[in-house]
């Protein structure tokens, strides 16, 4: 019996992992980032008369950082949602521009609406490889302590938006 | 004195070309260095490239940070360890051995392992159906009577 089971059983199991490969997305790369702190940074505001900003002075509570950039297709797929967040006022939403042309993003920003409290100039994108970012856009949860405790990479949707609120609840206040 | 002359010129011209020589020692090995830390990292956009092969703005960037590590006197360890903290083993194109990664090392010599193991009973279980087995004379008889008709 188990001499003619065998190669069925090994069919399935060979099967299963192909299945489970299928459904993996091989560009989505684990950060090793999560758990760990962030970096330390000081970024030039957006605009000229907004002030540097300085990682430290973002803790204290948990804040989003959203990595956008005015050239780049999908950050407008997930700028209503953002725009949505920001709304709700439940969290602070800081923006880094990514290799982006000031002035472009500033027309950006005025076209689709800003839902960025606060926002950092990467112009090399040298904070963001510190973030270990690899596509825009990008979008970690950061808690009150500055640890990162969630990444996505891509355009954000209503389910990753539930996840970071999931998250955002579990945190100690 | 025109032989003296150009004699000393000789030995000046060389003089001023000798840090240049070491100069170009240098940067062709630091040349050599970057190529080899590059081409061992994997491109995050590009997948089947390595930074060094790719010509993606965020492989660009990538690169330049590897330069400036080197400029900074990092070694080459703490390079990769950098590249690693920030994106991942995936980063690598040579995975470590870690306990996660077991299976993709040993796993094909346990598979080898396997097929040896059933090669072997396979082998053996042939030799009973082939070898020990007797017949009676009956048995034996009536073959012949069927081969024969």
């Amino acid at each position: 019996m188990i001499k003619y089971l065998s190669p069925l059983l090994v069919f399935i199991v060979l099967a299963g992992f192909l299945a489970k490969g299928l459904y993996l997305n091989p560009k989505e790369i684990p950060s090793p980032l999560i758990g760990k702190k962030i970096p330390d940074f000081k970024l030039s505001g957006l605009s000229k008369e907004s002030p540097l900003v300085f990682s430290d002075d973002l803790l204290g509570e948990p804040f989003i950082i959203n990595v956008f950039a005015s050239w780049c297709g999908p950050c407008l797929d997930e700028h209503p949602i953002l725009i949505e967040l920001a709304d709700t006022k439940a969290i602070h939403v800081f923006g880094l521009n990514y290799k982006d042309n000031s002035s472009n993003a500033l027309n950006w920003l005025e076209k689709h609406g800003n839902p960025y409290q606060s926002i950092g100039v990467d112009p090399k994108g040298v904070v963001a490889i510190d973030f270990g970012v690899y596509g825009v856009p990008e979008t970690f949860l950061i808690d009150s302590d500055g640890f990162i405790r969630f990444k996505h990479v891509g355009p954000l949707n209503r389910e990753t938006i539930n996840e970071i609120f999931k998250i955002l609840e579990e945190l100690p206040k | 004195m025109k032989l003296l002359l150009s004699n000393l010129v000789v030995v000046v011209s060389l003089l001023l070309g000798m840090p240049l020589i070491g100069i170009g020692q240098e940067s062709e090995n630091l040349d050599q260095r970057i190529f080899l830390l590059t081409n061992e990292l994997r491109c995050l956009v590009c997948q089947n490239q390595s930074l060094a092969e790719s010509e993606a703005a965020l492989a660009v960037d990538l690169k330049n940070k590897v330069v400036k590590l080197i400029e900074q006197g990092k070694t080459d360890d703490q390079i990769r360890e950098y590249m690693v903290s920030r994106y991942g083993d995936f980063v690598l194109y040579d995975p470590p051995f870690k306990l996660k990664t077991m299976l993709l090392w040993w796993g094909p010599f346990l598979i080898l392992l396997l097929m040896l193991i059933m090669a072997k009973s396979f082998v053996s279980n042939k030799k009973i159906i082939t070898g020990s087995q007797s017949y009676t004379e009956e048995q034996l008889r009536n073959a012949r009577k069927k081969l024969n008709e």
